[in-house]
């Protein structure tokens, strides 16, 4: 039977400093016995090999030692609605379980009502700071139903914007992540930046949030005039504060303390428990879909996958920092290999006809009507397609009967998935590494939640 | 194409599901024993696993020999070494929907697994914490259910007479 030790990474040094009155500081972290930790059972943990041996808890202990704390719903740091019960010895998580469901609405029950032409504005709800990418996964799973091929300009319009709304998610990540950690310089920031991408948004989309934008059959309209200014803008700009961002918190003591070699996780616990995106990245596992399994026109840019080596939060935060630069990249080789043409498929099952039609056509009028009321039919089938969300991998399983609705629409939410990386994460950390850990597995809550 | 590995049970139904991806349809028996063997063949992520309720659907198309249950239960798995996603349909039963779990498989499919349960009233033997997830703990009934109605809120609107 292996001893329980607390989970630290490798390179965390020694909180004991000589001083000139003797040594001082707090005891090693990997220095507390397994006895003090030994309580966590918590439900991912009972698995023999990856993170802990049951038989080895102390059920000696008496209860009284222990506090069990309740952390949310509506805590500031929770990002939304997240409650996590926390098992705390003194300072020291011993267990904690997410409990979650407070903001569920039955999104996937309330898509089995929606046509095909309504669901997007339905999906794009779900993770309310990346709604491009569960727009495009769930338009991809449509097309891929009907088997419609999306004109070129599409593709690149839709990488493009998934792009910019990577950027601005990580933007959200960073500046909650700072504020978490007591930079509200860094949450001023982000919020700062994320609202040029969002401006863009607005002017292309009509919509700052939830766009329903990425549609079946290729995108909502067609870029206004001028984006590539706009974009290239975003781009230097961003680009350039992504530096400042590293000159305010990555070198920064305060910062590197709370994040170096806090909540580890090794690349075996990762894959164990499914989690994808920068979360697995960080451990070191090359794994990201735009390069291993290639959408849209992800195969014709140049761009990196950033990986880490040690799984704590500083990789985490390093990864997501250098993914918006990588982002940049691929959003400048879109503005200059964006190519021309239609903007949406001309397949009139999914297009309605353009607005000049509908004045002078009886027939281009009901179709536009028909469209928008019952909907196209969708041949039977099933589907699942998956693509890189900046949290993972977001799927949406697609069951079609023939009709102009969905019999069944599920979604695979990243970060319902990586959410079960926390109680393994916070184990064993002080409670403030504990927010440090539900920051830096960044989940949206209404994505959990659905 | 992909083929079953040489460890899967036998006698399990597969079919080609669209470009490079692997259906199967094992029995509520086969199923653990295909995932354990697809896991020792190289897929290292249990990507998904959903239920559906296929009440109104009792002849939906499905690959000879596979005896069709209103439940399904719907695993997506990865192999990032190959490159390639498998789909697993396991016909988990009518009125008492029910299979094994596949938590010590891939402990990653736990709060999948209880979103099932809580969803369709599927149950998974062997699950360690087989809890609702998304709805309170005294809910009654399993929304994503066919039979289980929508339901509306009456709104009241300004100057409108109540649902009274």
């Amino acid at each position: 039977m292996s001893e329980p030790t607390v989970r630290a990474a490798e390179r965390i040094e020694p909180l004991i400093v000589e001083t000139s009155e003797g040594p001082q500081g707090l005891q090693r972290r990997g220095a507390t016995p397994g006895s003090e930790l030994g309580r966590e059972v918590g439900s991912v943990l009972r698995v023999d090999g990856h993170a802990f041996d049951p038989s080895s808890i102390d059920y000696e202990r008496s209860d009284d030692e222990t506090m069990i704390i309740n952390m949310g719903p509506s805590h500031p740091s929770t990002h939304g609605v997240l409650r996590i019960m926390l098992e705390l010895d003194g300072e020291f998580v011993l267990r904690a379980k997410p409990v979650i469901g407070y903001l569920h609405t039955g999104m996937e029950k309330t898509g089995e009502q929606l046509s095909y032409v309504q669901g997007g504005t339905n999906v794009t709800r779900m993770d309310y700071l990346s709604p491009a990418t569960n727009e495009l996964s769930y338009s991809m799973a449509v097309e891929s139903l009907l088997g419609i091929e999306v004109p070129a300009r599409a593709t690149w319009i839709r990488m493009m914007m998934s792009e910019l709304n990577r950027i601005s998610s990580h933007l959200v990540w960073m500046a909650t992540n700072g504020m978490d950690l007591g930079s509200t310089s860094m949450m001023i920031y982000g919020f700062r930046e994320r609202e040029l991408i969002l401006a863009f948004f607005e002017k292309t989309a009509g919509l700052r949030l939830n766009l329903n934008y990425v549609r079946p059959g290729g995108v909502a309209a067609d870029l206004p005039d001028g984006w590539e200014d706009d974009v290239t803008v975003i781009c230097d700009t961003i680009d350039e504060r992504t530096y400042e961002y590293d000159q305010l918190l990555t070198g920064q003591p305060i910062f590197r303390d709370r994040m170096v070699g806090v909540a580890p996780i090794t690349a075996e616990e990762a894959l164990a428990l499914s989690l994808t995106g920068p979360l697995l990245r960080s451990t070191g596992v090359p794994w990201d879909l735009r390069r291993t399994m290639p959408y849209l026109a992800y195969d014709q840019v140049d761009f990196d996958v950033i990986v880490g080596t040690y799984g704590d939060n500083f990789d985490r935060y390093a990864i997501r920092l250098n993914e918006m630069r990588e982002s940049i990249r691929i959003i400048r080789q879109c503005v200059a290999m964006m190519p021309r043409g239609d903007y949406r498929s001309q397949d009139p099952k999914v297009t309605p006809p353009p607005r000049a039609r509908i004045g002078e056509s009886m027939e281009a009028l009901i179709h536009h009507f028909k469209l928008f009321t019952e909907g196209f039919h969708v041949p039977q089938g099933e589907v699942y397609s998956a693509i890189e969300s900046p949290r993972g991998e977001i799927g949406c399983y697609l069951v079609s009967d023939g009709g102009p609705k969905p019999y069944r629409i599920h979604v695979r939410a990243p970060s319902f998935v990586n959410l079960q990386a926390v109680p393994l994460l916070m184990r064993g950390g002080s409670m403030s590494d504990a927010i440090t850990v539900i920051s830096t597995v960044d989940p949206i809550m209404g994505e959990v939640d659905r | 194409m992909i083929e079953l590995p040489s460890s899967a049970p036998a006698g399990v139904i597969t079919a080609d599901v669209r470009k490079s991806d692997l259906g199967c349809f094992p029995t509520r028996e086969q199923y653990y024993g295909l995932v354990g063997a697809f896991k020792a063949d190289g897929f290292e992520l249990c990507a998904d696993l959903c239920g559906v309720d296929y009440l109104e659907h009792a002849d939906r198309a499905l690959p000879e020999g596979v005896v069709a249950t209103r439940f399904e239960v719907v695993v997506n798995l990865l192999s990032m070494s190959k490159r390639q996603r498998v789909r697993i349909r396991v016909q988990a039963g009518g009125d008492e929907p029910a299979v094994d779990s596949l938590f010590s498989l891939y402990p990653g499919s736990e709060a999948m697994e209880r979103e099932a349960f809580d969803m369709f009233g599927i149950i998974f033997n062997g699950h360690p914490d087989l809890t609702r997830i998304l709805m309170p703990e005294d809910w009654e009934g399993h929304p994503l259910r066919k039979d289980y109605g929508a339901g509306r809120v009456p709104v009241q609107f300004k100057e409108a007479p109540g649902p009274r």
